[in-house]
């Protein structure tokens, strides 16, 4: 009984290493998946191309360390320097601009720090600081982070105190909006990620539209020169589609509960 | 509180209108940890009844080293791999990275010390009860070792669910060295974190109770196969 | 007969955390008899058995078999005072030390099946080894033990914890093991036991040999005191 036990089970397992073939693997950011976004982009993208896209979705930093590794074919992220610096040492051939959407701040529902009539997003932040609301960051050192830091101006010296309002988890959009609901807190999130976030709890965006919260998408193709695996001509075709009009057309389509999330700009 | 009872109604929804997503990642689940399982059995299992039966000088630090293993962070384990796996690293020729195999490779590492451990403890106290009988037959070593497997295998079996249920509840090392692709290298736990991560607890909570309701109804059909528990056996 | 005989044991001893266990002790088996090793409790009986059958390692001085020693390990069996039970069936038990020899499966059960009749077993044959009782799994032990045809058996006070009836059919298989040519070497402090069976003493006695002499004279006629007064039935240490 126990042989056969084990040989039924050892069928059953080989099963499970059958990999597939003629795919290319992307490493997009945890902003960028939650939207839902992909979700209506890569059954076109197999539909028109022939491309099974294999989406790794991580941080932005490891987005880029997956890209220096030449573990991926290309990465999708949005944090302007670090794009610009991993073109610049090589690791990618050139950045493409795709698509934008915008960041928001989100806070608890009464509103304590009187964030809803800021003019600029800086104000919005002084006030929070001012009032010394819990406010939670995604601490990781991703796009959104980036963002959110280089917001807080001359304030930003000072964050960093132990048992202060502001609270660093060092975790996805996901996770730390997750935290945020929990502790009732303030929080800059992509307007994507909040508008399809299943746990909201007491909170409510109360913030949004200064340009200083536009988030540039952009694509960057790994060197092939540095991985010579990589797959060049399938990451050509992607780049093709993703800045073609079906692309524009699904991008700016694209809705949750009525609202528009991204809007193409490639050139 | 009502999150639980929502995650148990979608669990039970998932499950009876058999969502075929679900059952696919169901079922690489199920296949990337038995692979792992025996892989790590075949490995553990002898080693911990070689550990029993042969005396050598470091044989207490060994032992000592296996049972402390049993505590490996698995997301440690995980970026271990990844970087001897990355295109980057040693083995990245091989190109295993994000594929099931990595995922197994993780999994046996982490699970044999634990196997190993169990195993250890249980074929120890079976060696002592032998160890006169069979010395005095003048057994060779490699009979002495499958003697005490034959024998202790239902402590044995006991050591494999044991690495089984550390096996299909990790999530630490997999999401790392499989990443999460959908419909490649996406399981239960992976899913249930991605979930957790949108925020959408009762999805979530209802992946969980499929995957406690798995182990569950994998253990129950192992032990109705090898018949314990049956009148007169022990 | 046998070739391992005659045993030569020259100024042996065995010694466990500094302390003496047995020893130094000379003396040589010959090729017939069977043996019987007799001694107060502690007296280092069970540490001369296992030294004579080479599991326990020698702190001092010789056990030489009269055949090489990989021959020797081959053609001996020990039966322990607690039997010790393969967690099997009784079949299992008996056929495992032919299996480690490699006979084949149908001659090896074959020979269990003739053996478990020789000892009343085979109603239990398929039966897990666990549920005999004492007298049955210590017949078992020693089944197990003659099914190889070992030239050499050690017993360690077999009967010890055994009823009357037990201890007689023990007995009875061990006179005929006996006359169908293995060389006996039996501890017990059951005098009876001891007459009935022994063709010659070994008496022990805080680790040393006091006296070896054939069966009727020790008993009629011990040479030391301490023989005496144990014979007599006197507690002595």
């Amino acid at each position: 009984m126990m042989k056969r036990l084990i040989t039924f089970l050892g069928c059953f397992a080989v099963s499970a290493t059958m990999v597939s073939a003629d795919n290319m693997r992307m490493a997009v950011t945890t902003s960028f998946h939650n939207s839902g976004l992909s979700d209506s982009l890569l059954p076109a993208i197999e539909q028109d191309i022939g491309l099974k896209l294999d989406l790794l979705v991580v941080g932005t930093g490891q987005a880029i360390r997956l890209g220096k590794a030449g573990d991926v074919d290309a990465i999708l992220v949005h944090s302007r320097s670090a794009e610009e610096a991993f073109v610049a040492a090589g690791y990618g051939t050139h950045r493409r601009n795709i698509m934008y959407n915008d960041f928001v701040f989100v806070g608890p529902k009464n509103d304590p720090a009187g964030i809803a009539v800021a003019r600029t997003a800086q104000e919005a932040l002084r006030k929070i600081a001012d009032a010394e609301a819990v406010f939670v960051s995604r601490g990781d050192d991703s796009g959104t982070h980036n963002r959110e830091r280089s917001l807080w101006g001359a304030i930003a010296a000072n964050l960093d105190q132990k048992n202060g309002w502001y609270r660093s988890v060092g975790a996805g959009m996901g996770a730390a909006l997750n935290t945020a609901s929990g502790m009732n807190a303030y929080i800059m999130s992509d307007r994507a990620s909040w508008l399809n976030f299943g746990n909201k709890g007491g909170l409510a965006m109360l913030y949004a539209g200064d340009p200083a919260l536009f988030n540039q998408y952009a694509y960057l193709p790994v060197n092939p020169l540095l991985h010579r695996h990589v797959k060049t001509t399938q990451a050509k075709n992607l780049e093709a589609w993703l800045t073609s009009s079906r692309a524009k057309e699904l991008i700016n389509n694209y809705q949750i509960d009525g609202e528009k999330l991204f809007f193409f700009n490639a050139e | 509180m009502s999150d639980i009872l929502d995650g148990v109604m979608q669990g039970i929804w998932l499950l009876v209108t058999l969502d075929p997503e679900l059952i696919e990642i169901t079922l690489r689940s199920l296949r990337i940890t038995v692979s792992a399982l025996l892989i790590a059995s075949a490995i553990a299992l002898p080693l911990g009844a070689l550990l029993a039966v042969k005396r050598f000088r470091f044989r207490r630090v060994v032992i000592a080293v296996m049972n402390a293993l049993m505590g490996l962070p698995p997301v440690v384990v995980g970026l271990c791999v990844y970087i001897i796996l990355s295109r980057s690293g040693p083995l990245g020729v091989l190109g295993l990275l994000f594929t099931p195999s990595a995922m197994v490779i993780a999994q046996v590492i982490i699970i044999v010390p634990l196997v190993a451990s169990i195993a250890h403890q249980s074929l120890r106290d079976l060696w002592s009860e032998y160890h006169d009988l069979l010395i005095s037959m003048n057994t060779s070593q490699w009979q002495r070792i499958s003697t005490l497997l034959w024998d202790g295998r239902r402590a044995l079996l006991t050591a494999s669910l044991a690495g089984f249920g550390r096996a299909i509840g990790e999530v630490g090392a997999i999401m790392v060295v499989g990443g999460n692709i959908d419909h490649v290298t996406r399981v239960l736990t992976t899913a249930i974190a991605l979930e957790t991560g949108k925020g959408d607890f009762g999805l979530a909570l209802g992946l969980g109770f499929v995957l406690i309701f798995m182990a569950l109804s994998v253990n129950l059909a192992i032990h109705y196969l090898t018949r314990t528990e049956v009148e007169g056996r022990w | 007969m046998t070739s391992m005989m005659p045993l030569v044991v020259e100024k042996a001893q065995v010694r466990r955390r500094g302390k003496v266990l047995i020893g130094p002790v000379n003396f040589t088996l010959r090729t017939l008899g069977f043996t019987i090793v007799m001694g107060p409790n502690g007296s280092g009986k069970t540490s001369l058995l296992r030294m004579l059958h080479g599991v326990v390692r020698l702190a001092d001085g010789t056990v030489s078999w009269a055949c090489d020693e990989i021959s020797a390990r081959a053609k001996q069996a020990f039966v322990f005072q607690n039997p010790v039970m393969l967690r099997r069936s009784v079949c299992d038990n008996l056929t495992y030390p032919l299996r480690i020899q490699n006979v084949p499966r149908k001659i090896a059960n074959a020979e269990a099946e003739r053996w478990a009749a020789r000892i009343g077993l085979t109603q239990v044959l398929t039966r897990s080894a666990a549920v005999l009782s004492g007298g049955e799994k210590q017949k078992l032990a020693l089944a197990r033990a003659l099914i190889r045809k070992p030239e050499v058996l050690f017993l360690d006070e077999p009967c010890a914890s055994l009823d009357g009836r037990a201890t007689r059919e023990i007995e009875t298989l061990l006179l005929q093991a006996s006359a169908d040519g293995t060389r006996i070497i039996m501890a017990t402090h059951d005098m009876g036991q001891a007459r009935r069976l022994g063709s010659e003493v070994l008496f022990i006695l805080q680790g040393k040999l006091h006296e070896f002499s054939p069966a009727e004279v020790f008993f009629e006629n011990p040479k030391t005191d301490a023989a005496r007064a144990f014979l007599n039935g006197d507690i002595i240490e």
